[in-house]
């Protein structure tokens, strides 16, 4: 008999989907009682990972892993999820999306990424990508009566599948020519004389490329921002990018170690086409949810950057970045769901003028949260391309990181665009006071952390020691 | 030492700012600026008991400070020597006089302003203490952001453009450094200031990593063709984001130039010497025949500061006891003199709301004690025995003559031109026919600003003519590093052998 325990978090949390959406469809007028249950069932996740943390072996046949490294992420996705829900809550009710199916879906998402992780064979691999998919379609479209919502669920629904069959495509060659769809047995007999394998590399690199939005599998990423309501694009923007960021670094670590040279290039062709699209691209940008589109392609391509030194303090460094770009995405969020005038959520950058004499404290977390993610020092978001570009150079990629702080320089630019509209500007828009204290709290507790951060800046780096062996 | 002094000077003005903040205190009954004007008086007191207790015969590092900070990377590094003594006490004397002249003339949003003031001196006050170079280039980047503000919140009618310009001429000079400094802590293994000093970069490196700290501080110092940035900045910033632009925020630049440029790199230094005498002698007399051409007090000032902060890049690579000592000298008379004259434009402008010269003409015959204390700026400025501005231009001239004649030469002649384009502002403004009524309704400058100027110009005439002490507390630290450069060259020689 295995030891199931090891499964134990995705049991309770594949019981409490059910136990919540049995609760949605038997109470009417449930969906207060949906979000109290769901917050409720991932409580008692984290609690459960914390309680095992990183409890090594494999079970079924090596195809499930639970180690430090997927607990980590389990951790984070979950806390992030639950800062999601808390924030996003009074948006969801004033937008009239407050069915009980929204929490479910985000959750059972949550379950498909949990089986990313934790997964050692491709098979479960691609079983829990295409579960989390499935749930974010649903997610993109799901205000229905909106056209623009809709188009970008169908846009993210026909590209993603594209995408999913690269990778599945990928990894039936890899099976093809390697015999076995463990990682461990990959990692073995793939080396860089099986050509057909590299080739099988490629096509996977492609979908889990797409997965986290970097250039040039993008394309998506604009639209569905801007198309969704802010409260699923926040969860598009944090979750779905760490877990597919910690998903490459599995791959990179595990059955493609052996042919480091091959996909190395591979990636930092798509680290800098990101940074530098995601730079340029934003400039324009007049909407603040296509701006952050943009600006988190960037970010994707300063973490692969981390990714591209195939070592492990690039590794580490990936890991510290995409944490401290989810820290600041959640405020900056949270900062969106308090733009509404006169009843109604705006989402133009112009709207946002003069906002510093209106509302001091809004305009200086914003404030905050911008140069944290220009990455100006001493702010959080300074240390987190500190710790990649410490990486970068010592794997002597010297061209990665001067592009990648040059356009540093540009991305600049557009972050203080915003900075000016909120600070410089005259004409002031009146918003309305929305007295909701998680949204609040959301903002505090993110801007605190990153403008403190420079006091103990290794705190992420002690917790992270020993992740890979 | 157990009192950690440098981070109670550091962190001081941040406590105050912290404070200001949290009171929530408004704008109309300006409490907030005595607290200001408390903490960095305070603070001022603090460097100069710094500056008393500092053993100026000891050519190492003092008070130094160390903690872990990015554990396995980098320790948190603070220490001073004579050289940057002088600019913790400038600067910490420099920042009650911006907000004493705040006071009326920032009309909109003060207690912001005076959290940007206090919050930019902590910063520089880190990069003045940092001995670490990640951490100095913390607090060197930092600047940045209470800077932008100040001068894209409080600034004139095209202070959007002007803050921008500022903030991505600086960022890009600066990330260059960053690159450098982490190259280097993965050839040397550590970004220790005082190690590096010890274990040497290796010559190869050298070079390009000096062109990647040269990026940074060209555009910060500004050099020619790099300045363009700082006349916008300061046409369009307030009086007090003039005076802590010209008088601190450049000085970063000239302490990076002595500290790390000579400190680390001294065999890169020498080989790049004719690169940074070619843009000095650029930027002197071409800044000065641009400022000869202005109509805009502020810009003509920003100008002369091109021109000045010229003499000192020009010191600096003379590697000799007078030119660095000179360099220096000039930096802090500049902080001085700078600082007054935009004090002086921003007296005129609270008063006339307008900076162009032609504007004015016969202010003498109407504000006798402004134009007398004026003038006695105007003077330090082109450099007049008896003022620090002859000093510090008199040393660093010696020092190019010892190194290079040319050079010197056509140093000199900046002298002139800074002497005419000085003299002809002071005679179209404050000599001259009144016609103007605008001029003639004006009333005299009121005690307040009276007294900061006065305690400016008698700082200007002591020092100018008994600079002993401020020579004094560097002399050690100076002599130090210019042994290391030509210890360093020696060697180099002795293996090309």
């Amino acid at each position: 008999m295995e030891n199931i325990n090891i499964l134990l978090p995705e049991i309770i949390l594949f019981s409490g989907i059910c136990i919540v959406l049995m609760a949605g469809v038997f109470f009417n007028n449930s969906f207060n009682l949906v979000v109290k249950l769901s917050t409720l069932v991932l409580l008692s996740v984290v609690y459960s990972i914390i309680s095992d943390w990183g409890s090594g072996p494999e079970i079924f046949l090596k195809s499930f892993i639970s180690d430090k490294f997927s607990d980590y992420f389990k951790i984070l996705i979950l806390i992030s999820s639950l800062f999601i829900f808390f924030s996003s809550d009074q948006f969801i009710k004033d937008n009239k999306l407050n069915k009980f199916e929204y929490h479910v879906v985000i959750m059972f998402s949550i379950l498909g990424m949990f089986f990313m992780l934790s997964s050692n064979d491709l098979i479960l691999f691609y079983l829990g990508l295409e579960l989390q998919s499935l749930a974010l379609y649903v997610l993109a479209a799901i205000d229905r009566d909106n056209t623009i919502s809709s188009e970008a669920g169908i846009k993210y629904f026909v590209l993603s599948a594209l995408s999913s069959g690269l990778l599945l495509y990928g990894c039936s060659l890899l099976y093809g020519f390697t015999g076995s769809t463990n990682f461990e047995e990959i990692s073995i007999s793939l080396t860089s004389q099986n050509t057909g394998a590299v080739f099988a590399m490629v096509f996977i690199l492609v979908g889990l490329a797409f997965k986290v939005s970097a250039v040039p599998f993008h394309m998506w990423t604009p639209d569905v921002y801007q198309g969704a309501p802010t409260s699923i694009t926040n969860f598009f923007a944090v979750v779905p990018k760490a877990v597919g960021l910690a998903v490459i670094i599995r791959f990179m670590d595990l059955p493609f170690k052996n042919i480091l040279e091959e996909w190395q290039t591979i990636i930092i062709f798509i680290s800098i086409a990101s940074m530098i699209l995601g730079s340029v691209a934003a400039i324009g940008q007049k909407n603040i949810k296509r701006l952050l589109a943009y600006s988190s392609i960037s970010h994707m391509g300063y973490a692969l950057a981390g990714v591209a030194t195939g070592s492990t303090l690039g590794y580490t460094a990936t890991i510290i970045y995409i944490t401290i770009y989810v820290i600041m995405n959640l405020g900056t969020f949270g900062c969106l769901y308090l733009m509404k005038i006169d009843g109604k959520y705006t989402e133009k950058i112009e709207d946002l003028s003069g906002l510093s004499k209106q509302k001091p404290l809004y305009a200086f977390s914003f404030l905050i949260l911008f140069f944290s993610l220009a990455g100006i020092p001493p702010l959080g978001g300074f240390f987190a391309k500190f710790f990649i570009f410490m990486s970068v150079i010592e794997s002597k990629l010297y061209a990665l990181a001067i592009i990648g702080l040059l356009t540093t320089v540009i991305s600049a630019f557009y972050y203080l665009k915003i900075i000016k509209t909120i600070y410089f500007d005259d004409t002031t828009v009146k918003f309305d006071d929305i007295g909701n204290l998680s949204i609040k709290a959301t903002i505090l507790l993110s801007c605190l952390i990153l403008s403190l951060f420079f006091i103990f800046p290794s705190f992420l780096t002690l917790f992270l020691e020993g992740l890979f062996t | 030492m157990d009192f950690p002094i440098l981070s109670a000077i550091i962190f001081l003005p941040f406590l105050g700012a912290l404070f200001i903040f949290l009171s929530g205190h408004k704008d109309e009954n300006k409490s907030a600026i005595y607290i200001a004007l408390f903490t960095s008086i305070a603070n001022f007191l603090l460097t100069l008991f710094l500056w008393q207790s500092f053993d100026k015969s000891y050519s190492g590092f003092q008070f130094i400070e160390e903690k872990n900070w990015i554990s396995g990377f980098i320790k948190f590094k603070l220490g001073i020597d004579g050289i940057s003594t002088l600019f913790i006490v400038l600067t910490a004397f420099i920042t009650p006089i911006c907000i004493v002249s705040c006071i009326n003339s920032v009309k909109k949003r003060l207690n912001e302003f005076l959290i940007a003031i206090l919050i930019l001196e902590t910063f520089i006050l880190g990069v003045f203490c940092s001995l670490d170079l990640i951490v100095f280039y913390l607090f060197f980047e930092a600047g940045l952001i209470p800077m932008f503000l100040i001068i894209g919140v409080w600034g004139g009618p095209r202070r959007i453009y002007s803050a921008y310009k500022f903030f991505l001429f600086t960022l890009l000079g600066s990330v260059l450094m960053l690159a450098a400094i982490i190259f280097i802590y993965w050839s040397i293994g550590t970004t220790d200031y005082t190690e590096i000093y010890k274990i040497k970069i290796p010559q190869e490196y050298q070079y390009i990593l000096w062109l990647a700290f040269f990026s940074s501080f060209a555009v910060k110092t500004p050099m020619w063709p790099v300045h363009t940035w700082l006349p916008d900045a300061h046409v369009e910033a307030p009086t007090a984001g003039s005076v802590i632009l010209a008088a601190i925020l450049l000085k970063m630049a000239g302490y990076g130039f002595i500290r790390f440029s000579l400190g680390m790199f001294p065999i890169a230094s020498d080989f790049f010497t004719p690169l940074v005498f070619t843009l000095s002698i650029i930027a002197i007399i071409y800044t000065s025949l641009v400022a000869l051409m202005q109509e805009d007090l502020k810009k003509l000032i920003a100008y002369s500061s091109v021109a000045h902060m010229g003499f000192v890049t020009l010191g600096i690579f003379t590697f000799n006891k007078q030119g660095i000592e000179g360099s220096m000298f000039q930096m802090i008379s500049h902080g001085i003199i700078s600082a007054a004259l935009f004090l002086c434009v921003g007296v005129l402008y609270d008063r006339t709301s307008s900076r162009m010269i032609k504007n004015f003409g016969g202010v003498v015959n109407y504000l006798p004690n402004f134009s007398f204390i004026f003038i006695i700026f105007v003077l330090g400025a082109l450099g007049l025995p008896g003022t620090t501005g002859f000093v510090g231009e008199f040393l660093v001239l010696i020092g190019a003559f010892k190194s290079n004649y040319l050079v010197a030469i056509l140093a000199s002649t900046g002298v002139v031109l800074c002497a005419a384009y000085m003299l002809w502002m002071a005679k179209r403004v404050v000599f001259g026919d009144t016609n103007k009524t605008t001029i003639s309704s004006l009333k005299d400058i009121n005690y307040l600003e009276s007294s900061v100027l006065i305690i400016l110009c008698l700082a200007t005439i002591i020092f100018g003519f008994y600079p002993e002490p401020l020579l004094n507390t560097m002399d050690v630290s100076v002599t130090g590093i210019i042994n290391n450069h030509n210890n360093e060259l020696a060697i180099k020689l002795t293996n090309n052998n």
